[in-house]
């Protein structure tokens, strides 16, 4: 499935040796079927760290995770016959890909996927700008009600910061697995490359979605058979973030100020680009030819907020003042979206957002999957551990029952629930351990993006699962030195 | 057989399960396409036809004289090249034509001779049908990879060998040639009939008025000239850990196989299924597995059809298919049953109902008679049988066709409940009209945009 040269040779090296006891990086004992070191975060799949300057990769390439990696050695080494199945042990898979002992259906590469991106933008080790720690980290799950994922997520580095694409294909085309992919990788591998080229980053942003766009549509047969996908995008650059977007996909910001859960002051955090229907594509102001972006049009960023507006159904009849979010959200047409990427999406017109926050916090890039169960940014924090996260009530089941999501997140018209939404936040962010997920931990994203990745998978799954689940995760600003890995540090949490 | 047909398998089952579900069902469809079957005349084949000679065929005289005429037909309808050969049956077997037990290549004089002799048989002494299959088996012994088709046409009841010596017999030929069975008169017995028939893979008809005797043997004939694979088996692999509840055919007729299980490799077994043409059956396959967690998919079944190898020889595999569960906490998935094994489930229901109901009421036991009966009678409304429907009503006085209530008929024609009993197994084909489950409706112009 992948055609990334760089990702078929790390799987070589990590199906070549099978089983490695320790950590070649810090030497901390790992176990068999670990991706990554439980303490440095290396991914175990890499060579050693290499001598600087040998082997032929561009620095880039050797950052640049995608998805498919992560699991690939496992199917290849099934389809080879050295890896059990993992139901029953039986050493036997077919051609079509069951246990001829049990008939486990073997999981497929995109079954489960998670992927972290090491510090540094070269291989990862102990020169490359310390010790291996994760700038990104991404999870991705079938979930469980649909037979496959057709969920994307790549990550990338740039020079200065953090590429991660999230697709969520549309059920009702054709291949929409195939669709998400092209998305992903399509733009992640444009997105660093703009930035990398000077390019500013809204301008990079929107040109990765039209060339995703592009490589979408060209997977269509015939107009009537067209693969398709929701799109997000997120960039990390200097003290800014820029995300795009076209469908329902979301990127949150989880502000790791105590308490700072939610925006009060709505307009004055709205991405300017934005027009108050709610559904205008942005096309304006791309900031050419600036470096760094301009703090002129660029939306303050406080507490944690929704920082995408989808284009949904759903999100058009609360713009509408037609339905409440609740009515809509229960409405079965609530996940009907009115953009996408695909052959037949017509003239696609990514909406772009840049924020500059205000202090620490964590980008947060996700499918539906996941929000379904927790819209509001302050439910998603208080997965989370960490000096912003912290419980809050539990998982909210269903968007169905969604109430008011937290200000800041809602679409034009909702504004009114501001106050309320933000009044809860708030209080929820005070509010004991005994308030969140029994017993679930909640590490802390800017010292474990992967452990905060995959709580969150857990939690959509633990909610029921119903559709593919997939979320990046992006410590802001990136960590400088070696975070604390320990386990004590979430421990405070719990 | 110098070329095999293209043969099909389709798979028709709801694969979801809900969480702690254990039984999976499936219809499985093999089917073998024209355009590729070989040409007949490429085929081998084999063909005896056996004759109840037994006194009672002259009970009246017609029968023997209809069974003659019946078996010159079929002799004309042998195509030139295949052999054949004519055996007699009483208390013991002997052979009409050729005069020595064996096979003779259909020739314009050959099928002449056959006739000749035909002409001179008499009726007289009593019924083994085990050493009539018997003699049937040594002369099909020299054909081994050929088609090897029996037509067996008695008037009576197995009454001078015993249940064993039958039993024996049909041991011994079981998987050596294919016997269709015609009963005529009202002496005979369906249910040891369809024994006889089920165990060596044919057919059981009842011809009811003799004038139609010609024009079946004539149509059987042609049938066997028509196989294209002698030997084709269906394998079917279950999980270790899985239990094979049952493999029934139920199209054309409905016929538990389960039992003809013989295993054949690692967690498989073969079902024979006999000579196929261009034909197509179906098959009931019921797998229960142990109950997985939401989300988990497994093969209960994996369903092949095979032609087995000699001893230590690898199978042929002609096409395969597979039988799925999934199990979904979506009650919408794991609720709905597929038409298709909803429609044949009803059949056999019916077929058994029918036979269970006819034997209570031969035993005097009305009360079961009338429940099952009145059974039969709204399964075979639900099924749009009307044949069977037509031939209940022969049975029983239909009062509420909707409850099945029913009354027994004081008196009925023997025949009618000869001939309700004989068509009991036949089914109707279901035709699935599923519609996908994992894709949701297209909304213009917007779209889900949910996986």
């Amino acid at each position: 499935v992948t055609d990334d040269p760089t990702a078929d040779a790390i799987e070589g090296a990590a199906a070549a040796k099978p089983a490695e006891p320790t950590c070649p990086v810090c030497g901390e004992i790992v176990y068999p079927g670990y991706v990554f070191c439980e303490n440095c975060g290396h991914r175990l799949g890499d060579p050693p760290p290499a001598v600087p300057g040998e082997g032929g990769a561009a620095p880039r390439e050797g950052a640049t995770i995608r998805q498919s990696s992560a699991s690939l050695a496992r199917r290849r080494a099934a389809a080879a016959g050295t890896r059990p199945c993992p139901e029953c042990g039986g050493a036997a898979i077919d051609a079509d890909g069951y246990c001829e002992r049990c008939g486990l259906r073997q999981p497929a590469e995109r079954d489960h996927v998670e992927i972290g991106l090491p510090a540094g933008g070269g291989p990862a080790g102990p020169d490359a700008n310390g010790s291996g720690a994760l700038v990104a980290a991404g999870a991705s799950d079938r979930g469980r009600r649909y037979s496959r994922n057709e969920d994307a997520l790549a990550l990338a580095a740039h020079a200065a910061g953090v590429v991660a694409v999230v697709s969520d294909g549309v059920g009702s085309s054709q291949r929409p697995d195939e669709a998400s992919r092209a998305a992903a990788d399509t733009a992640a591998a444009e997105l660093a490359a703009l930035l990398d080229a000077g390019r500013d980053p809204e301008d990079a942003t929107r040109a990765a979605a039209l060339k995703a766009a592009d490589a979408v549509a060209a997977l269509a047969a015939s107009p009537a058979e067209a693969p398709s996908c929701t799109y997000v995008s997120a960039v990390t650059r200097g003290g800014a973030l820029t995300v795009g977007w076209v469908g329902d996909s979301r990127a949150y910001w989880l502000s790791a100020g105590r308490g700072g859960t939610a925006d009060t002051v709505r307009e004055d955090t709205r991405p300017d680009a934005t027009r108050p229907d709610g559904i205008g594509p942005d096309d304006t102001e791309p900031n050419t030819g600036d470096t760094e972006p301009s703090t002129g049009d660029m939306a303050e960023l406080g507490g944690s907020r929704q920082l995408t507006e989808d284009d949904s159904w759903a999100a058009i009849m609360v713009a509408q003042g037609a339905l409440t979010e609740a009515e809509a959200e229960a409405h079965p047409n609530a996940h009907v979206i009115t953009a996408w990427l695909g052959a037949d999406a017509g003239e696609v017109r990514p909406h772009v957002a840049t924020f500059r926050p205000t202090g620490p916090g964590t980008l947060l890039v996700c499918s539906d999957g996941l929000w379904n169960y927790f819209p509001a940014a302050a439910d998603l924090a208080s997965l989370l551990g960490g000096p912003g996260g912290g419980p809050a009530e539990g998982p909210r089941e269903g968007a169905a029952e969604g109430t008011e999501a937290a200000a800041g997140e809602a679409p034009e018209g909702a504004g009114d629930s501001a106050p309320e939404g933000a009044a809860r936040a708030a209080g929820t962010a005070e509010g004991g351990p005994e308030g969140g997920p029994a017993g679930a931990e909640r590490p802390d994203p800017a010292a474990d993006p992967l452990g905060a990745a995959r709580t969150l998978v857990r939690h959509a799954l633990d909610a029921g699962g119903r559709d593919n689940i997939t979320v990046a995760v992006i410590p802001f600003p990136s960590p400088p030195v070696p975070p604390r890995t320990h386990p004590e540090s979430t421990e405070q949490h719990r | 057989m110098s070329e095999q047909p293209q043969f099909t398998i389709k798979v028709d089952q709801n694969k979801y399960l809900p969480a702690g579900g254990r039984e999976v069902h499936a219809i499985v469809s093999v089917e073998a396409t024209g355009p590729a079957l070989p040409s007949p005349a490429a085929v081998d084949a084999a063909v005896v036809i056996i004759i109840d000679t037994s006194g009672s065929m002259s009970y009246p005289d017609s029968k023997l004289r209809a069974a003659v005429a019946a078996a010159q037909t079929a002799v004309d309808t042998l195509r030139d090249g295949v052999e054949f050969a004519i055996v007699s049956g009483s208390n013991s077997a002997a052979m009409v034509f050729p005069q020595q037990p064996g096979l003779v290549k259909a020739t314009e004089g050959t099928r002449q001779r056959a006739k000749q002799e035909l002409k001179r048989l008499k009726a007289s002494g009593g019924t083994a049908i085990g050493s009539w299959l018997r003699l049937a088996d040594q002369i099909f012994d020299a054909r081994p990879g050929a088609i090897r088709q029996a037509i067996l046409l008695t008037d009576g009841k197995n009454q001078h060998e015993t249940p064993d010596q039958l039993n024996a017999a049909l041991a011994r030929c079981a998987g050596r040639f294919v016997c269709d069975c015609r009963g005529i008169g009202t002496d005979w017995e369906v249910a040891e009939l369809r024994r006889i028939a089920s165990a060596l893979l044919g057919s059981v008809e009842f011809i009811r008025d003799t004038a139609d005797l010609a024009a079946d043997f004539r149509a059987m004939t042609e049938a066997a000239m028509g196989k294209a694979v002698a030997d084709v088996a269906l394998r079917v692999w279950t999980p270790k850990t899985a239990t094979l509840k049952f493999v029934k055919q139920v199209m054309p007729s409905v016929d538990d196989l389960s039992g003809k299980r013989t295993e054949s490799a690692a967690q498989a077994g073969d079902y024979p299924l006999g000579a196929w043409g261009a034909e197509s059956r179906d098959y009931h396959v019921c797998v229960e597995v142990p109950p997985g967690e939401v989300g988990k998919e497994v093969r209960a079944a994996w369903v092949k059809l095979v032609v087995p190898g000699a001893p230590g020889e690898e199978a042929q595999v002609l096409a395969t298919g597979n039988v799925l569960a999934q199990w979904t906490d979506d009650e919408a998935l794991s609720t709905k049953i597929n038409p298709r094994v909803a429609g044949y489930t009803g059949q056999a229901e019916l077929a058994q109902a029918i036979q269970e109901g006819l034997e209570a009421r031969n035993k005097g036991d009305v009360d079961t008679a009338t429940a099952r009966l009145g059974r039969a009678v709204v399964l075979a409304d639900q099924a749009g049988n009307e044949e069977i429907t037509a031939l209940l009503r022969r049975v029983v006085d239909v009062v509420d066709p909707a409850t099945g209530t029913v009354r027994l008929k004081r008196d009925v024609d023997k025949a009618d409940e000869m001939t309700l009993d004989t068509r009991s197994t036949k089914t109707v084909r279901t035709r699935g009209a599923e519609t996908p489950t994992t894709r949701k409706d297209e909304t213009v112009p917007t779209r889900r945009g949910e996986g």
